[in-house]
This record gives structure tokens, sequence and C-alpha cells, in this order.
């Protein structure tokens, strides 16, 4: 990372009853998720590095300096150049979408505004609710309206804290898009907090796993995802999330072919293009071990790998083995008793038979 | 009404609005600051404070009205220092009313301005903040009008109560025609003077205008419940 850009948070903070200790260097692009159950301290990092909150320790982006407590220097928040979108809606009432656009556009002095307002609009297409009161908004394009909000002012950061958190699942699937949208269009780095592992699978770069208030992982996605912290912590959807690209496509099975690190998927086709990338999530509980290839199966879906580690699982009955496919690391969910049967081991060639690929656009 | 009001009433009437008008201006250049403070400080000198607020709640206003007397009276520590600014004692004129009428409803504009502030929570200022707003521009441009029913009732309670008070009025103003006679010491003069008319003209006046008072409380309630739900 030298020379790069890059985001320092390094904060230590005692409340008695709650804890905070991180160091952390992030990749100044991309989103960077803070994972972790709640209660163990990521909205607090956030809240940090926003300057909502006053740790002990040194926040700096780039060659900007936030926060050196060593130096005495901590920004208030009204002059770091961010963006927060907040858990709730946090829109203000008194103001219509229009002027809650304008607040921080206004303010932030920037010469070439309203093309950073025109921007965020056309990406979060709440052009159409200009005019209107917040208070006639529903939930979904309350948080667009937050989020273009928090864009308007062209930050160098964008924080969000929960954003899709107090929706209800209809109206996460509808911001959701919005978010990747996001994710693919804007070249400012982005904190994500959240506790959904469907939302890191989604939008995540690289990954930051908290657990009472220190980090349990940080690690770009698909290590992180193979990580052992990680797949204890999310239990049931532990899995690889990988990106992989589309190279075939048979349309009389409605079915694509897609090349990843680990090999080559058939994945349901919704309609992609030869070339496009795509991410895929293939969950641990999806693969089980075979030593030899078999034909006389439904499943088609084969990767050849050797174990790497055998670890254990969130069940006595179970193990997590970590398999490695290529440049990449597929987990599987077996029993013990399977495994003992097989007697297999670390160093050991195993076919993965993939039941199930779900796939990220 | 013209007949049964005579024209000191009407000096009355002209003077209690006058003194109501100004009490409830003036508090809430004051309550509006100390309604702020109060909802955002972690002072230890927070309970105290608020207590001294809330005093005129609980004092009968003769209590204060002596206290503010001797206070501002030529011997008191306002009075000498007015003597000394040239401006003269301000008991017994209007300016010193104003000065009681003022202390006497501290209690009804900081109460609920501090109430609207506490509701609004900490996240609106927080998210001016995210959006370059330094705090005293966070405070005009978004806590001040999200509070603006607290203000509202504010400022009806406070002149309502302005209207309605006496004793601190008797204490510190007298009963001067012109200066510091307001409606309620006009109605008391009539009776002591057995001038039951007279005063029937002006208590019905205040029955009528308190009424009216309570009702548009009522109403502003009802739409700042209906803002915040």
């Amino acid at each position: 990372m030298t020379g790069d850009p890059s985001l320092r948070i390094c904060a230590s903070l005692d409340r008695g009853d709650f804890a905070l200790q991180v160091d952390l260097t992030l990749p100044a692009k991309g989103i960077t998720v803070l994972f972790g159950p709640s209660g163990c301290g990521k909205t607090t990092v956030l809240r940090c590095v926003a300057g909502l909150e006053q740790a002990h320790g040194l926040i700096t982006l780039g060659p900007e300096t936030w926060q050196d407590s060593a130096k005495r220097l901590f920004k208030p928040t009204w002059r770091r150049e961010i963006g927060y979108v907040f858990q709730e809606a946090s829109l203000f009432e008194h103001l219509n979408v229009r002027e809650n656009l304008l607040f921080g556009l206004r303010r932030a002095g920037k010469t070439r505004a309203t093309q950073g307002l025109d921007a965020a609009l056309d990406l979060l297409g709440i052009t159409h609710l200009l005019d209107r009161a917040v208070t006639g908004l529903s939930g979904g394009e309350r948080q667009r309206v937050a989020m273009a909000r928090a864009l308007a002012a062209q930050p160098k950061l964008l924080l969000l804290d929960e954003p899709l958190a107090s929706l209800d699942i209809a109206r996460r699937q509808e911001v959701l898009p919005w978010l990747e949208r996001l994710h693919d269009q804007l070249q400012i780095p982005m904190l994500y907090v959240t506790h959904s592992v469907d939302e890191l699978a989604r939008l995540a770069d690289h990954v930051v796993m908290l657990d009472r208030g220190s980090v349990r992982a940080c690690a770009p996605l698909a290590e992180a995802m193979a990580s052992q912290d990680v797949a204890l912590a999310i239990g049931e959807e532990a899995g690889l999330v990988t990106q992989g690209q589309v190279i075939d496509r048979s349309p009389q099975d409605h079915l694509a072919q897609i090349q990843f690190g680990g090999g080559i998927l058939w994945v349901r086709d919704p309609g992609m293009a030869v070339g496009q990338t795509v991410r895929v999530r293939i969950l641990a509980r999806d693969v089980s071990l075979a030593l030899t290839v078999h034909d006389d199966t439904t499943l088609q879906n084969r990767l050849q790998g050797v174990i790497e580690s055998i670890e254990a699982d969130i069940h006595p009955s179970q193990a997590i083995v970590r398999v490695r496919c290529g440049r990449e690391r597929v987990l599987a969910r077996v029993t013990l008793r399977s495994l003992r049967n097989l007697s297999l081991e670390a160093g050991a060639s195993v076919w993965c038979q993939v039941k199930s690929v779900a796939l990220i656009i | 009404m013209n007949e049964t009001l005579t024209p000191q009433a009407w000096q009355a009437i002209a003077l209690t609005l006058k003194l109501a008008t100004l009490t409830s201006g003036l508090l809430l250049l004051i309550a509006t600051p100390l309604a702020w403070w109060l909802s955002q400080t972690r002072s230890p000198w927070r309970s105290s404070i608020s207590a001294l607020v809330m005093l005129p709640l609980v004092l009968p206003p003769t209590v204060l009205g002596f206290y503010l007397l001797v206070l501002l009276g030529p011997q008191g520590w306002v009075g000498q220092f007015t003597q000394s600014m040239g401006l003269g004692v301000l008991s017994f004129s209007f300016p010193g009313l104003l000065i009681g009428s003022t202390v006497f409803s501290l209690p009804f504009a900081v109460q609920p301005i501090q109430y609207a502030f506490e509701a609004m929570g900490t996240r609106p200022m927080e998210v001016a903040a995210t959006l370059r707003a330094r705090p005293i521009d966070a405070f005009f441009s978004v806590a001040l009008p999200l509070a603006k029913p607290g203000l509202l009732t504010a400022t009806v309670l406070s002149f309502a109560h302005t209207v309605g008070e006496f004793g601190v009025v008797l204490m510190i103003g007298g009963n001067i025609p012109g200066e510091t006679r307001v409606v309620s010491t006009q109605i008391y003069g009539h009776v002591e003077a057995m001038e039951y008319a007279q005063a029937h003209g002006l208590a019905a006046g205040m029955v009528v205008f308190s009424f009216a008072v309570l009702i548009a409380l009522a109403r502003l309630k009802k739409r700042s419940d209906k803002v915040l739900s």
C-alpha cells in the first residue's frame, strides 16, 4: 500500500463497561465493511472517524489528519470532508427534499457544487422527489435522499451506519441496488457498518470484523470470508464470496458459465453479458466433499482442490473444511463422522461438489 | 363595553398588553439560550440552575416581589447600580415591572423550549455537523426551526401568564395609573372602591382572554404532535 492514500484509524476508548481498541489501515477506495454483532463497537469506530465521538488516537485520510491525540489535534465534525448516512431517517423535517440536499452543498463551498448535486440526484434516482415534503417519503426514499444529501457536498469519505437496518425486507431490497450503484460508480472510499452478512457479501471489498471492541479480522473480502473467525461469527451463512467473470452462456438451459479463481461454475443466467464481472457466493453448507469425481450425480458444479485446514464449527458434530481450489479457498461444512470415514486430513486432494451458487451482480 | 370600561380601564388594558408583549419578547431572548444550555449540558450546576429557574413556579408572588423590590430599591444592589448609571430607581416604574414579570414568567418560557430541544435529541445537530454546519449555524438553521412549536408555546404561555399576574405587580409596581397599573390591579382597585360593574367588565374580558389562550395552546400542541409523529 505504499504511496497509496489510505485511511488510518487508530482509536482507543475505555468507558468502563465497553472498551474499544482498534488500529486499522484501510484502502482509500471501494467499500470497507465494518462487521460484527451489535455492541461490538463498529458504530463507535464510525463515529470516531466522523468526529462525533472522541477516542484517544490517530485518524488520517491520505495526507489529511483529522485527529492526532499525541499533538492534541482534533478537527470538529463540521471541518471534516465526510458524508454520513445515519441508521434511521435523519432528514430535516422542517425542510423539503431539495432544501435538505442543498443544506450540505451550500456549506461545502465547492465551486462546482451543483455538479455534485446533479450527479448525486442521478446516481440515486431521486430527481422526481425534489419538491416533496420529507414526511411524505417512504423509508427507502428517505434513505436514498439521505445518501444523496451526504454525497452532494462532495465528501472525501462516505460513512454509512447500517443504512438499511431501519427498513423492512422489501424496502431493503429496494435500496440495495442503489448502494451497489454507489459502489460501482463512486471514486471515494466508503466505510459501511452492518451486521447483515447479505450486505457484507454484496457490497464489501474489504472487511473489518469487530468483536467486543477489538479487531478480529481485517482483510479483502474473499480472504476475510474464508477466515475461521468470520466463518464462526456468521454461522449458517459462512462461505466463499469472490469475483468472477461470465465466459459463456447457454440460452437453451438458461445457464451461464462463470470463471473465477477457483475454477469454472455453471449458474442460473438472469440475462448477463459475456465478459461481465459478477460476485459469486458459495455457502459452506452447500458444498460436499468427494475423493473421486462423480458423474452419476445431479451436481454439475465441481471444483478440484486440496484441503488446507479443518477447523471447529458452530456445532460439535461438524467442521469447516477449507479447500484450496486454484487461487481461492472454498469452505465446506461437513460432519466429523464423514471426515473420519473418508480419512480426510489437511493435504488431501478432494472434489468440492457445489449444490448451489448464489450470484450477486 | 365602552360604557362599562372607563378611560382608566382602557389605559390599564393597553399597559397590560404592552407589558405582556415586551415580557414575552424579552423572555424568548433569555429563555432560548438558557433552555438550550439546560438541554445540552452535563455540568454539575445543571440541577441547581434548573431549580433556580423553576423557583417562581412554587414561590408566592409576594415573596418574589418582595425580594425584587429590595434588590431594585434605592438600597438594593441593582438599585444602587441603576442609580450610579443615572437611570434612577426601577421599583415602582414600568421598567421595574418588566424585570419583575420577566423573572416571574421565566419558567413558563424555559420549560416548553427546553422540552422541545430535549425531544429533538442530539441527532439533528450531529447530522448538521456532518453536513459542514458549524455549531452556531446548526443552532439557527436546525435546532431553532425544529423547536418552533416549543418557542410558540413559550411565547403564548409567558404572554398569558404576564397578563394574569397580580402579586408581583402589586409588590414591585404599586398601582400607578399609566405606569404600573395593569388590568389585574385595576380590577382590584375597582373592587376596593365597590365599583362592581367596572370590575365585571374587565374580569369577564380576562376570562374570555384566558379561555382563548388555552384553546390556542391546545391547537398548537395538536399541530406539533402531528409534526412529530
